[in-house]
């Protein structure tokens, strides 16, 4: 029995039956692109067990086909099992060897990329110093405690966890959070338009506000805007209903117990020992054209705990890599007043370079290991 | 004699190449000189001759305009002087090209004639303005195919109007004299228009003529397409060219008028008046005046004129033709002289090739594969150099069908996408490196080539095999060993430069794989020839089943290469077309017929059915 299914396991059959599989996942998941978006495309292909089918009006979901996870992990046992099976020690399989060493490298390190890398975005106008950067899809329920300005105490609740009639968990604010309606994505105005409901009566900002629930935003260019109206609940005093929403970009300002706080739905913040400052922005065109041609941000990169206090230029294909992060030139505003660099936490990111390299090695010494007496053969004919 | 047919033919087609370096001296205009003369448009500097061939592409999916009246060719040039300097009669001319019967019925015009005239336009210009604020608002892939066809046609329209606009203010007629006027009228206008401003009495006569001027250079200044005119002092910016419109209305503060302007001045004047003598003065002046001043712009503009000139992609195909039919009239009488001549004319096409491919990469300045266009030629090349290798090991015709038919059929492929504009555009600023450009870029694509050259090794061996008993045991190892051999170096390189593509993404915007549409492509391409390789190790396929892989792979690599930039999506896309599209779906239907057909049974393959005799 074991017997059997090492064999399968390290069966060149399951090989071909993986990489043909992987060519129709790979296909599907392209052409899902273009109803889901890539972004749900990638969650649901790749980054996935499985694929399930819904059928529709049914809530059944039906696993149809092997995802990307499972895929990789099966073309990973089986690789490992078949050198475990057929090794052979001496020269002639290094080249072989060299190759799926660089492949194994390859899909652990992406599996890890995966699990591990964070991106983020830095906005900055020029003059201006962040030590954080903000998510481009998630968001988070922050709550500050504002009354003493220089010592700012910040709980921070992810939206995920904002559904209708959450609580926030005891302990963490001297008051009570609840949800009485959360929208993962939502239009929000100022005045009556089409298909817009009135937003219910609350205190604070978000009187005459109208509003209305939206699909969850699958083009790779917009992002959802959540929207929530959070009831604040103390033992004393009558509970009283916030709006807070992508859209407001002020925070809710509110007192209780004679402490004062601030409460906004904003995108998550990502806290980094340091900060960047933002000296300059550049942005060329090709001459009598609108086409960019390069765009370059100088920076200040001021970090207290190590006294480093120095200027960087990113540009385009030249990112800052500083303490874990990477910094790349990402976008700009209309204006050229500011900048968007995009950060990227990923600890694997050497992995493709020597997966690359043990691969191309590998290829190499095995194509010449056979093309070379292949052509003395055919020359002496 | 045999013996020297091959060289005598090669010969005569290098002869016919270079032949086109010898232009008789032209009488009447010099529109030759004139098509040499440097512009800066769309972010380069190019040839007046560039401009006016990649505009008629454009409006006439042509190079050159045929008149059928008089029976006449006319070049690109030609046609864009007309245009430029004497619309009113240009706009006779039938140009704008209208296959589809909608946008046709909705303009009332017959659907017989194919090509139609700004005049017969006329009518419904209102109508396809409005249209096309419509479809405007319509994202790109949601568009129906008349939609396309609409904003394709309103896209020749706009870029026509601006050219028209591009050297002189609509209704004049003696430009040279206008500007003499102008100058003129300078002095007493500034006067005028200045005392005017603060309220006191000033000349009326003065001021509505300076501004009457004035108005008709705003009008240029405002459309004008190209940048015709140098920047007046060059240290300051060799690439701040202005249009003839704004340059004009800048001379009336400095009292001057430059030098290049009043030339063209000159050019328009003699053409409308028909003195060729004259406009051939012009254009001689400025040429003296631009090597004085600008002589690197002038340069190139004068190389790139050669390079359009020499068609070394056109002769290349043409010759590849020619090999391809002789070495396929050597397998049928197993000739060595048709074999030998073959190979030969692939080795003189792939010299052309070669060579426009570096002239092309000098005059951009960039590694070979910038654009879809430029892969074309490069899978192209790359295939025919396999080719090549592989008939100088085996011998047997084999290696120059190939070589013939992957030359002639991609540079086919880049002759109809240069029909989408100018092939040598300036790159995004994500693209903007001759690093990656030169590795990932090139390696990726010569994944393409040799994915397609195995798979055309597949299809000869399916047809031979299947249609004629040429396909004896021999052919049929050899042909698998090629399959073989060239599969795995497409894994080489396919694989090494999608990883490439990766580090690349890493470097520039933070993510080594983000499942991209070209980057699955890509991808595609790997796990589909590891696939074919451990098929093979694992005896899962014999010659037969190697073969019908290998077919599938062209399937999944034309996907990749121009299935995936259909999408619309993604970083990558280049953008859609809808007749690229449908010659995608007849190929993949071919290759599939193909794999149908190989998979009858043997007792079917004509090659199978009687046992090889003995010895």
């Amino acid at each position: 029995m074991l017997k059997a299914l090492f064999n399968l396991f390290s069966s060149l059959k399951l090989t071909v039956a993986c990489l043909v599989l992987g060519c129709v996942l790979v296909f599907w998941g392209t052409l899902a692109q273009v109803h889901l978006g890539l972004y749900k495309a990638q969650n649901e292909f790749f980054r996935s067990f499985l694929i399930f089918w819904q059928p529709a009006g049914g809530g059944l979901e039906i696993p149809v086909f092997p995802g990307g996870y499972l895929l990789g992990t099966v073309l990973l046992i089986n690789l490992l099992a078949a050198h475990l099976r057929f090794y052979q020690p001496g020269k002639r399989k290094i080249g072989i060897m060299l190759i799926h060493l660089g492949i194994v490298l390859l899909l652990v390190g992406q599996m890890l990329t995966d699990a591990l890398s964070q991106e983020s975005a830095l906005h900055l106008r020029i003059g201006q110093t962040k030590n954080f950067s903000e998510a481009q899809r998630d968001y988070e329920l922050a709550i500050t405690d504002t009354t003493d300005r220089n010592a700012e105490k910040v709980v921070a609740i992810p939206a995920g966890l904002l559904v209708r009639d959450g609580q926030a968990p005891d302990g963490m604010l001297p008051f009570g959070v609840r949800v009485k309606a959360f929208y993962a994505n939502s239009d929000l105005a100022g005045k009556p338009e089409s298909g817009l409901q009135p937003v219910p009566q609350t205190a604070g900002l978000g009187n005459n506000f109208y509003w209305r629930e939206l699909p969850r935003e699958t083009a790779m260019d917009r992002v959802d805007m959540p929207s929530a109206i959070i009831e604040i609940t103390t033992p004393r005093d009558a509970p009283s209903d916030y709006l807070v929403s992508a859209f407001l970009s002020q925070p809710q300002e509110f007192s209780i117990n004679g402490r004062s706080y601030e409460m906004a739905l904003r995108p998550a913040r990502y806290y980094m020992p340091f900060s960047l400052k933002l000296l300059e922005f550049h942005h060329d065109n090709y001459p009598g054209t609108d086409i960019p041609r390069n765009f370059s941000s100088r920076v200040r990169v001021q970090n207290p705990q190590t006294q480093e206090d120095r200027e960087v230029l990113i540009y385009m294909n030249n990112p800052l890599r500083y303490s874990g992060l990477t910094f790349y030139q990402a976008s700009y505003d209309p204006d050229d007043g500011g900048s968007v660099l995009q950060v990227v936490r990923n600890p694997g990111w050497l992995t493709p370079y020597f997966s690359c390299l043990l691969v191309g090695a590998g290829l190499i010494v095995q194509f010449l290991q056979h093309l070379i007496p292949f052509l003395k053969r055919r020359l002496a004919q | 004699m045999k013996k020297w047919i091959p060289t005598i033919l090669t010969a005569v087609m290098a002869v016919w190449f270079f032949s086109s370096l010898y232009q008789p001296a032209e009488s009447g205009f010099h529109t030759r000189e004139f098509g040499r003369l440097p512009v800066l448009m769309d972010g380069r500097f190019q040839p007046f001759d560039s401009v006016a061939r990649d505009s008629l592409l454009q409006i006439r999916a042509k190079q050159t305009l045929s008149i059928a009246e008089s029976n006449q060719t006319v070049s690109a040039t030609e046609w864009l002087l007309g245009v430029m300097m004497k619309p009113e009669q240009a706009e006779a001319q039938r140009i704008f090209r209208i296959d589809n019967g909608e946008v046709l019925a909705m303009l009332k015009l017959p659907e017989a004639q194919k090509y139609y005239s700004l005049n017969e336009l006329r009518p419904s210009l209102d109508e396809i303005q409005k249209q096309a604020e419509r479809i405007d608002g319509i994202d790109g892939p949601k568009r129906s195919v008349f939609e396309n066809q609409l904003m394709k046609l309103y896209a020749a329209l706009s870029l026509y109007q601006r050219l028209e606009l591009s050297v002189k203010p609509p209704d004049t007629d003696d430009l040279a004299a206008d500007l003499a006027e102008y100058q003129q009228s300078m002095t007493a206008g500034i006067a005028a228009v200045s005392a005017r401003a603060a309220g006191q009495k000033y000349d009326q006569v003065a001021f509505v003529k300076f501004m009457g001027f004035l108005s008709g250079f705003q009008t240029v200044a405002e459309y004008a397409l190209p940048n015709i005119i140098p920047p007046a002092d060059p240290p300051g910016g060799q690439d701040a060219w202005e249009n003839m419109g704004t340059n004009l209305m800048q001379a009336a503060p400095t009292g001057q008028i430059s030098i290049p302007a009043l030339d063209y001045a000159a050019m328009v004047s003699a053409w409308r008046a028909g003195r060729p003598a004259d406009f051939n003065q012009a254009v001689a002046h400025y040429r003296i005046w631009l090597a004085d001043h600008f002589p690197s712009q002038a340069r190139k503009a004068a190389q790139e004129f050669l390079f359009s000139t020499m068609e070394p992609f056109y002769k290349a195909m043409v010759i590849y033709v020619l090999a391809l039919v002789l070495a396929l009239c050597s397998w049928v009488n197993l000739s060595e002289w048709l074999r030998r001549s073959a190979f030969y004319l692939i080795a003189l096409a792939w010299v052309i090739h070669t060579f426009g491919l570096v002239f092309r990469m000098y005059l951009e300045g960039r590694p070979p594969v910038t654009n879809l266009y430029s892969s074309a030629i490069f899978i192209g090349w790359g295939a025919v150099i396999l080719g090549m290798i592989l008939e100088k090991i085996y011998r047997d015709g084999i290696g120059c069908v190939v070589a013939g038919f992957a030359g002639f059929v991609t540079l086919i492929i880049a002759h109809n996408l240069a029909l989408s504009g100018d092939t040598m555009e300036m790159m995004r600023a994500v693209l903007d490196t001759n690093f990656w450009l030169a590795t990932h870029v090139v390696t990726v694509t010569l994944g393409y080539a040799s994915t397609f050259v195995a798979g055309f090794l597949a299809i000869i061996y399916i047809l031979r095999g299947l249609l004629t008993t040429s396909l004896d045991e021999q052919t049929g190892k050899s042909l698998s060993r090629m399959v073989y051999g060239i599969v795995c170096f497409a894994t080489l390189f396919s694989f090494t430069g999608t990883v490439l593509g990766g580090i690349w993404a890493d470097q520039s915007w933070g993510r080594f794989w983000g499942w991209d549409p070209k980057e699955n492509g890509a991808l595609l391409i790997v796990l589909w020839n590891a696939a074919i390789l451990h098929a093979r190790w694992g005896g899962l396929v014999r010659e037969r089943g190697l073969m019908i892989m290998a077919v599938m792979g062209n399937i999944v690599t034309s996907w990749s290469w121009f299935g995936v930039n259909m999408l619309g999506i993604g970083l990558h896309s280049y953008g859609f077309t809808e007749a690229a599209f449908r010659w995608l779906l007849i190929f993949v239907a071919s290759q599939i017929t193909i794999i149908l057909l190989a998979l009858a049974p043997r007792e079917l393959w004509r090659s199978f059915r009687k046992k090889p005799a003995a010895g």
